[in-house]
């Protein structure tokens, strides 16, 4: 039987890449009697939701534009057609 | 008006002979796309226009092998996205972070020593859409964010922000894919805490 700390990395490994069928199974049964590894993986879904909200609204980006002196720059270094 | 009409109605009128096929063009279309999407990755104003640069010039080396006007942008954004890698790599080989522990105890210490088991459960987290609406939740959300060592911190915006695979993450971060892994299960762990203790915690009827 895997332990949480087991099952907490295959949680998150998972959201980068898909387990093995075995690993699966191990998670599966693990989360039926589980329910603090239940509440991670429902966590995990929701700081992925959160950061990307966090860049996209907060991020020190959102609304930055390319300044003029910049994009003279690129346009110099540019080959012309 | 939508931006590209906004950019073209400032240039000068030699600069609108370009067609959307020449760099020059794509400067004038996406360059503030791809500007922002490099900004939020490296943060210096002077770096992600650089990265601007190199992806135009790439793109113009490589446009025999785009096709289809449709997917102009993309095609740009996943040249640029190359640089990024190529560039994060070199300034983490001039740069590097600290290794990350091979023992971090913050995490370790989550899981009880003899069975693994959760020495405190995870809570049950109050109503987290509602936190994402308030300005208070994003401060918190930023501090544990910036409380994560550097290395997992950024392994994790890779990760999470960027959807870099564990084979580009690898690459970036010049690692095994087992180390990846486990610098991201510590840095989702530990901020997953943080918001518990910070956060959701406070609100919660399980602690
Ligand atoms: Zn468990």
């Amino acid at each position: 039987m895997l332990s949480c700390k087991e099952v907490s990395l295959l949680l998150s490994r998972s959201r980068d890449q898909r387990l093995t069928w075995r690993e699966r199974l191990g998670v599966r049964l693990h989360l039926l009697y589980c329910e603090g590894c239940r509440r991670l993986e429902k966590q995990l879904r929701f700081l992925h939701a959160a950061v990307r909200r966090f860049v996209a609204s907060a991020g020190p980006a959102a609304d930055a534009r390319l300044s003029e002196d910049a994009r003279r720059r690129i346009r110099d270094a540019l080959p012309r057609d | 008006m939508n931006p590209l009409a906004e950019v073209i109605a400032d240039m000068p009128d030699d600069a609108t002979r370009g067609t959307l096929s020449d760099p020059a063009g794509w400067l004038d279309a996406h360059g503030d796309s791809l500007y922002r999407f490099a900004l939020q990755r490296v943060r210096d104003p002077a770096t992600a226009e650089d990265l601007v640069q190199e992806t135009l010039l790439a793109a113009w080396h490589a446009k025999s092998k785009f096709a289809g006007k449709s997917a102009e942008r993309t095609w740009l954004i996943a040249i640029l996205k190359n640089k990024l890698i190529d560039h994060l790599r070199r300034s983490r080989r001039e740069a590097p972070l600290p290794d990350a522990d091979i023992a971090d105890e913050v995490v370790d210490s989550m899981f009880a020593e003899h069975n693994g088991h959760w020495v405190r459960t995870p809570a049950a987290w109050s109503r987290p859409d509602d936190a994402l609406e308030q300005a208070e939740f994003w401060k918190i959300f930023q501090a544990c964010l910036e409380a994560l060592p550097a290395r997992h911190a950024q392994a994790f915006n890779l990760s999470e922000i960027d959807g870099l695979t564990t084979d580009e993450l690898c690459k970036v971060l010049e690692a095994q894919p087992s180390n990846v892994w486990v610098m991201l299960h510590r840095a989702r762990l530990r901020l997953r805490e943080c918001l518990e203790l910070r956060w959701f915690g406070l609100a919660s009827e399980n602690r």
